[in-house]
């Protein structure tokens, strides 16, 4: 019986304690993300919500941005060194269909790129909360 | 007939517009519930139906059908959204008595209709985007409910042609876990909805039923998942008992989705054991 229970409070331990890279791979890493990323800068161009806020912006780093912001949310070995995102999107009108415009082309983006369904999920419950800075209209 | 072909008009006229609707992701405005709010196929949902934003409005209409062991249910019902706040619907009901209507002194093939009015408004919480919180999306209800062959449900024993239904939903997705969970607490004296009247010579009173439902988001147009409702029993010539299904929903688009459910609904009017199909279609405007 004891033993069990130290076996049990080492498996918590050591699942608690040691970081979990699990969705992290299952984005395929860094190349992973890029692309990922990549994809999502193609979707937003493409749809005409979210077009006029990124056409004329500096895509190259915005995307490097978001490749560094979804590692740190999927627990990945990266720091994240933009704006917050309440500085980032200060200025911008964005109403709650542009937010959720957004989303679907990162949806897109990852089934294209054939992200598991579970680590998408996890990804985006980090990214839903951000709607309070985001949409400003 | 017509029904279909108004349906058939319906798929052809969203389609040829391909209406972009936008707005919130798709399923999250839920399906139409049996008595006509957004929600699961037997209970409601506390979102606002339809895949309008808080600066949208946005209508749905749909059909289902219950093909039970020894009865048939059709309704007919369409809803509008507004600002992602409130959510004001309506409902037709028509339960097919087939072979057992002879046996219930009503003749085969007899049909009972209803009609029902629904409203409901959005108190707190976003279901959807506020994942960094344990806050439900928490909505009020209410569905006043009018049987339209109140001599027949007075013949029963029911005390009433028509009731009002009050309920408390509360309902988030669980993003991290793909997860939907539901809990609605319902203050009722329907008899099976209403289709047998309200109150009656067993019990007379208003009752708290608890409903719920569980889902599994598959991927983001598809979820699978089952529902729970319980029920009064207030009829003593006609059991009744609760009701529960297994569900499949998907959105191949944003302004269609359909249903696909199997439900077990215990005794209903003399008959037990009353199981079988639930198919609904929802188009979105």
């Amino acid at each position: 019986m004891l033993k069990i229970a130290f076996t049990l409070l080492f498996i918590f331990s050591t699942s608690s304690f040691a970081a979990d890279l699990s969705t992290y791979q299952d984005f395929g890493e860094k190349p992973g993300l890029t692309k990922v990323v990549d994809d999502l800068m193609v979707n937003l161009l493409a749809n005409e919500k979210t077009r006029p806020f990124f056409e004329k912006a500096d895509q190259v780093h915005i995307k490097e941005k978001l490749v560094e912001q979804f590692c740190v949310q999927i627990d990945g070995p990266c720091t994240y060194t933009g704006q917050t995102m309440k500085k980032a999107h200060k200025g911008h009108d964005i109403d709650t269909s542009e937010f959720y415009a957004l989303v679907e082309a990162l949806q897109e983006s990852m089934n294209k790129n054939k992200i598991p369904q579970r680590a998408q999920n996890k990804l985006l419950a980090k990214l839903a909360p951000m709607h309070k800075d985001i949409i400003n209209k | 007939m017509i029904k279909f072909s108004l349906l058939f008009i319906f798929l052809t006229l969203s389609n040829a517009f391909a209406i972009d609707t936008s707005g919130k992701l798709l399923l999250t405005g839920g399906v139409s519930q049996i008595e006509g709010a957004a929600g699961g196929g037997l209970t409601p949902w506390a979102f606002i139906g339809g895949y309008g934003t808080k600066d949208q409005i946005a209508a749905n209409a749909f059909y289902t059908n219950v093909n039970i062991t020894d009865y048939r249910l059709e309704t007919f019902g369409a809803l509008i959204g507004i600002l992602d706040r409130a959510e004001i619907s309506v409902a037709k009901q028509t339960f097919d008595t087939e072979d057992v209507g002879r046996l219930l002194g009503l003749g085969s093939g007899f049909k009972i209709r209803q009609n029902i009015f629904g409203l409901k408004v959005k108190i707190i919480g976003d279901g959807v985007l506020d994942q960094d919180s344990w806050l439900p999306q928490i909505s009020f209800g209410a569905q006043y409910k009018k049987n339209l062959m109140g001599e027949v449900v007075k013949s029963l024993k029911a005390t009433e042609d028509h009731g009002l239904d009050t309920y408390l939903t509360a309902t988030k997705i669980i993003l991290s876990q793909s997860i939907l969970v539901n809990a609605t607490l319902r203050r009722t004296k329907a008899n099976q909805l209403g289709i047998l009247g309200f109150g009656g010579d067993g019990n007379d009173k208003y009752k708290y039923e608890m409903e719920g439902s569980l889902a599994y988001l598959i991927c983001r147009n598809l979820a699978v998942g089952f529902e729970f409702r319980s029920k009064p029993d207030n009829l003593k010539v006609a059991r009744e008992q609760n009701w529960s299904d297994a569900f499949l929903a998907w959105a191949p688009t944003k302004n269609i989705s359909i249903t696909t459910a199997y439900t077990t609904l215990g005794n209903i009017a003399l008959k037990d054991d009353q199981k079988g199909f639930y198919n609904s279609i929802q188009i979105g405007f």
